[in-house]
């Protein structure tokens, strides 16, 4: 961050409209990343990404392996910092320091590898790092209880909430990650890659918690994913990442699979016409 | 949530729960299957049936002096495997207690009888120089990345190497003074046992009813999850090694004290290597992610019963490291396939 920022766990106030069309409005933006770039050694990850996320609206994040999407991701959660630019939360300017920062904050991330521990509960899962404690001892009975409350609410109809995750399906365990981070009351939510080796059927059912949650309106998503048809059944937008930046910003209904394929055969065609001058 | 409502029921998992059966037999047969499927309850019946055997060839074996006998040999095990399953839950190892143990009761004795420390406050600084050594152990293995195989293997040579500069190899006497406190950490014939089971029952509620311990199998269990969740893996590995530092010098203390005597012989990596071998035995996963403290209590009590009743009995000691090698192995493969089976849904 190149700007003083305030306090990243003071709760920021909302944007004055609170709408936000889903075509990224400006006044609406729950979320801008301005001209964020970051670098691991010789490697420029992102070049100089420039992103905006309406009010309730789900965003499509795609892009080649090794675009920089999962870096993306990881910078506006707070998980790495970024080397340039700067994130703006309800139009004020954060530096989250942690995760916990910016879960504080309202923002929340499932990870690719969903970050659940297979040696414990479904609900210990859930409550991870945010535990109900009755000081010292977990509460254990309120959370089980909690736990139970929120996946029925949600639809995910596991048989038990005791149960340990290494047990569950992907699918299973894709909606109990995404129940985790919709638990801690995100207002911005960022899936990574999370129909990824996923089932038909499974993948269907995210889909629709996805929808619901789109449904809502009060919870703001991105989602990186590579099957373009699923992504553009749930997304309001997509953007394209390429080489570090943003190439590509329509409305979901303004594009189509071809078009997207398209883009990516001609970035892959470009590669190999690279390559073989260099060879 | 309308949209995902036709689907719950197809997306209902998790394991299958047991068939729920009336009467007294139900509630009897839930509760023993309950029992069976843990694994402290294999080794403690393994531990009962070695205490009935040895009783039968033994007389002896249950009177006061002997039961006395088999606690002096549990507790150090015993305290020592705390730390150690702390550790190996969270995905390390710490090589260097034993030689912590050997050192602390020197520490003592100079810090008493060389620069005149009052002897609770030289009891207490014995317990820091063990949470120091955690210290630098987690600082050289989660901050400078050397493995804590490695990082343990070299302190702990290092401590040793001091213990023996500092003393010349030779045993020294328990300064007069300390007695007083000693009575309580190892003196008095029950004291180490009751600090064990104190120990062990905290230790056991902090690692399965703490969020210091859920933590640590998160930690253990998947590092980068845990990570990626906001937990502080440095907080809780560096933890973990003061943790296991402290219970090494107090373990330390209390031989001192039982045993009357402060000798070089004392440090070594024979009650490092006898914890782990308990914690295994237990059912502590080297692989980090899961282990109990009642576990490995119960594993170092089993070595300790085998060892005392072997010598009771009148064998010779020398195939006790043949039964404590078949031990660890019968361990790890019931480790590794109850593991197995618990993915397969058949078995807690």
């Amino acid at each position: 961050m190149t700007t003083p920022t305030p306090d990243p766990t003071t709760p920021t106030p909302r944007a004055p409209d609170g709408g936000g069309s889903p075509d990224g409005g400006g006044g609406g933006d729950v979320l801008r990343a301005e001209h964020v770039s970051k670098r691991f050694g010789a490697v420029t990850a992102l070049t100089d990404i420039n992103l905006h996320l309406a009010r309730g609206e789900v965003l499509a994040l795609l892009g080649d392996n090794g675009a920089g999407k999962s870096t993306l991701i990881k910078i506006i959660c707070g998980f790495q910092p970024p080397d340039t630019g700067r994130i703006l939360l309800n139009g004020h300017q954060v530096a989250f320091k942690t995760v916990d920062q910016a879960r504080a904050a309202g923002i929340d991330v499932v990870y690719q590898d969903l970050a659940l521990i297979d040696e414990l509960t479904v609900y210990h899962n859930m409550f991870l790092k945010r535990e109900l404690v009755r000081w010292p001892l977990l509460s254990n009975r309120a959370m089980r209880k909690a736990a139970r409350a929120r996946l029925d609410e949600m639809g995910i109809g596991l048989t038990s909430v005791d149960a340990e995750v290494a047990r569950l399906s992907g699918g299973q365990r894709q909606a109990i990650a995404i129940a985790r981070a919709i638990y801690s009351d995100a207002k911005v939510l960022l899936l990574d890659e999370p129909l990824a080796a996923m089932g038909a059927k499974e993948a269907a059912l995210i889909l629709d918690l996805i929808k619901d949650l789109k449904t809502r309106g009060d919870v703001s998503i991105i989602v990186i994913a590579h099957n373009y048809g699923q992504v553009l059944e749930i997304a309001d937008r997509v953007n394209l990442l390429q080489h570090g930046e943003i190439t590509f910003d329509k409305p979901a209904r303004n594009t189509s699979v071809q078009e997207l394929n398209d883009i990516v055969i001609a970035e892959y065609r470009a590669a190999m016409e690279a390559r073989q001058r260099a060879g | 949530m309308s949209g995902t409502a036709q689907q719950a029921a197809e997306f209902t998992g998790g394991p299958p729960e047991e068939p729920a059966r009336g009467g007294v037999w139900g509630g009897v047969r839930r509760a023993a299957l309950l029992f069976a499927a843990r694994r402290e309850a294999t080794v403690l019946v393994v531990d009962l049936l070695l205490v009935i055997y040895f009783w039968r060839a033994a007389p002896d074996f249950l009177t006061g002096d002997n039961v006395a006998n088999i606690t002096w040999t549990l507790a150090p095990l015993a305290i020592i495997a705390i730390g150690e399953v702390l550790l190996l839950v969270c995905g390390e190892l710490d090589l260097s207690v034993g030689f912590v143990l050997g050192f602390s009761g020197y520490l003592l004795h100079y810090l008493i009888d060389f620069y005149h420390v009052p002897p609770v406050a030289a009891v207490v600084l014995c317990l820091v120089m063990g949470a120091a050594v955690g210290f630098c152990n987690g600082f050289i293995t989660v901050t400078l990345g050397v493995p804590s195989f490695i990082t343990t293997l070299g302190t702990g040579y290092i401590i040793f190497g001091i213990m023996l500069v500092t003393s010349h190899a030779y045993p020294a006497t328990i300064p007069e003074s300390a007695k007083g406190v000693g009575n309580w950490l190892g003196g008095w014939t029950w004291a180490e046992i009751i600090w064990t089971v104190v120990l062990v029952a905290i230790f056991q509620v902090v690692l399965s009813r703490t969020r210091w311990g859920l933590h640590t199998v998160a930690t253990g269990g998947n590092i980068l999850g845990a990570s990626e969740a906001g937990i502080s893996i440095a907080k809780i590995k560096y933890g973990n090694f003061m943790i296991t530092g402290v219970m090494g010098a107090l373990t330390g203390l209390m031989v001192t004290f039982q045993t009357n005597s402060i000798d070089p012989s004392n440090g070594s990596y024979q009650p490092m290597f006898y914890a782990i071998a308990g914690a295994v035995i237990g059912g502590t996963a080297l692989a980090g992610g899961s282990g109990t403290i009642i576990g490995a209590f119960l594993g170092t009590l089993m070595l300790a019963i085998l060892q005392d009743g072997f010598n009771l009995i009148g064998i010779s000691a020398n195939p006790l490291p043949i039964i404590f090698g078949g031990a660890i192995l019968v361990a790890m493969i019931a480790n590794v396939q109850l593991a197995r089976l618990r993915r397969a849904g058949r078995a807690r």
